[in-house]
Formats: structure tokens, sequence, C-alpha cells
């Protein structure tokens, strides 16, 4: 009973060592969004490469699509760019830039560098469309689904793994829905 | 290169400088004043989520701007602060609130410190009308000898004249 007792203390540090422990393996940047399983937010914004065209949330409907946050000045951009452009090239799905807060000749110039994996692009320049979509840090990919429902937020450049092992999966999964 | 600041030059530019104060501090109602204020105190109770421990007030990050010109718009059609809280809210989440709203989720937060509070008060009773228990003689008994052997030790030590 007295050892017993003399356990509680070790077992009350134990339960804030693994509090602490999760808490420091967390990315505190990584706010989850509240906007996932929600309809997306519409937008019918001016295309990048033509600027007397307009694409809107409606167009996209009835398929499965990303919306990838871009700038030309997002350095963390260029990190995931390349795993975009291979993207592109498989066509598994269609993807759409959202280009924010940025240039119209500094968007165009920058696709012309690092190559365009985009279906197309779209200029959100004061960045209002960004706040509907609760954009705070770029770059950020959502997965739409065909009914227009966000299923998936990913927050900072898209990874190799984050990209086979979670967004290319569910991608799979909404097309056969 | 101060020639501009000759007292000729101060006597020339002093009344348009009044005239230009004082007409901002016309221009500046109190209705103006209010609004701002309201607007002031919202910001500061908003997170910038860039500079996550700023609120939008706080912090100069472009988003931060975006979002207090938001939250202006916002309350110049007439929207009220639940309103504009919960319209940013639905975009970015309870963290955008500096204050945690009370939900199942949030309980813990809420209410752990003062669980803990209570559970503390319920140990420190128990261990205190554990020893109230243990009455006089009994302590005596216990702690009579080994004490009153020390005192005597000590006694010794200090070569007490008592002796």
């Amino acid at each position: 009973m007295k050892s017993l007792r003399l356990l509680v203390p070790l077992a009350i540090f134990g339960v804030i060592a693994v509090f602490l422990f999760v808490g420091l393996s967390r990315d505190p940047r990584e706010i989850p969004s509240p906007l996932v399983g929600k309809p997306a937010p519409t937008f019918n914004l001016t295309q990048l490469h033509a600027p007397g065209e307009k694409l809107s949330t409606a167009d996209m409907k009835g398929q499965v699509w990303l919306l990838n946050v871009w700038a030309s000045w997002c350095v963390s951009c260029r990190v995931e760019h390349p795993l975009l452009v291979q993207l592109a090239q498989s066509k598994v799905v269609p993807l759409i830039g959202l280009n924010y807060k940025d240039r119209v000749p500094e968007g165009l110039a920058w696709l012309a560098q690092h190559g365009d994996p985009y279906k197309l692009s779209v200029v959100d320049a004061d960045g209002r469309v960004g706040i509907d979509w609760g954009v705070y840090g770029v770059p950020e990919t959502f997965v739409v689904d065909k009914s227009g429902v966000i299923r998936y937020k990913h927050i900072g450049p898209v990874t190799a793994e984050a990209l086979q092992k979670t967004i290319l999966p569910l991608v799979r999964e909404l097309q056969k829905a | 290169m101060m020639r501009w600041l000759t007292a000729n030059n101060v006597t020339r530019w002093l009344p348009w400088c009044l005239a230009f104060v004082l007409g901002a501090a016309v221009a500046a109602s109190p209705a103006d004043v209010a609004f701002d204020a309201r607007l002031k105190k919202l910001d500061e109770e908003l997170r910038c989520l860039v500079c996550q421990n700023q609120s939008l007030a706080d912090s100069n990050a472009p988003l931060a701007q975006d979002l207090r010109r938001e939250v202006r718009s916002l309350a110049d059609a007439g929207k009220s602060d639940t309103e504009i809280k919960a319209f940013l809210v639905a975009r970015y989440g309870d963290f955008v609130l500096y204050k945690p709203p009370v939900k199942s989720t949030t309980w813990l937060l809420w209410f752990g410190p003062f669980v803990l509070l209570a559970g503390g008060a319920v140990a420190w009773w128990m261990v205190s009308r554990r020893r109230g228990r243990a009455t006089g003689s009994e302590r005596a008994a216990v702690d009579g000898p080994a004490v009153n052997a020390g005192v005597e030790r000590a006694r010794e030590l200090l070569n007490d004249p008592r002796e």
C-alpha cells in the first residue's frame, strides 16, 4: 500500500510527459481546416492565361479536382512544384492553380520558368478568395470531390509521401464514388 | 542644407501645418473614433494565423492586413461582432479566436484546471484529517524518545551550562 502510494507522483509525471511529448511532435502551423467536409467556397475568377475568360467552381462540378494555392513570391512553392509537374503528366486528376496575391506578369513568368502543371490558373490578386478558402500559408492544396465538397486540405508544400499515401489514394477513391 | 528651417520658413508653414492637424481632428468625428475603437478591440480578440502568438491588431503580416481589411469591410456592412467572428471561424476554425469557445472538445481546457484544484483540495483535506486523528499522546509516543534524545545530545555538544 505504501509503495503503491509512492508510485502516484511517477504516474502523474508519466501522464504529463505523454501530453508534452505528443504536443512537441505536432506541428503548430497545421491548423485543422473547418472547411474539410463542407462545400467548397465558390469563386468566379479571371484565368491567368486568358484575361477575358473566367473559371467558376461550378465549372468543376462532376469531377474530382485539386486546388493548389501558389504565388511567384512563394519560396516553398518551388519545393513542391516538380511533384506537381509530375502529377500533371500522369493526368490522374485536374489541377487548378489559385494564383494568390500575385501580379499577373510575374505569375506567368514563374510558370514559364518552372513549368506549368495546372489545367489552368485563376487570379486572386487581392486574396479575397484565399480568405474564403481559409488560406493562411502558401502553398496549400485542397482535394474537392465530384459534388464540390472539400475532402482534404494539405498545408505547406506537398511531399512525395503525402501525395502517394494520402492525396492520390483519396482522389482514386473519390473518383470511383 | 538646413536653410529651409529658417525662422521665415517656419512662420510661413506653421499655419498650414496647424490647419492640417486641426482638419484631421475635425474629420475624425466621435462616431468614427468609436468605430475604430470597436475594430481595434475586435482585432485584438482575433489571432493572426501566420504569426500565431500575435493578434490581428499587433501583426503586420500581409494576411493580418488582409483580415483587418476584411473585418473593417464587414463592420462597414453593418455586421455585428458575433457575425464577424463567425465569418472568420467558418474559414479558419476556432483557432482564429484568442479566447476559445466553451464546447465539448474544450471542456478539458476550460475546466481541467478547476478539476485539478479540487483534486488537490481533497488530497490536502484527507492528509490533514489523518494527521489530526493521530492524538497528541500517540504522536508523543512516536516522536518523544527520539526527539528527547536529540535534544540531550545537542545540549551535550553545546556544553549547555545547565548540565
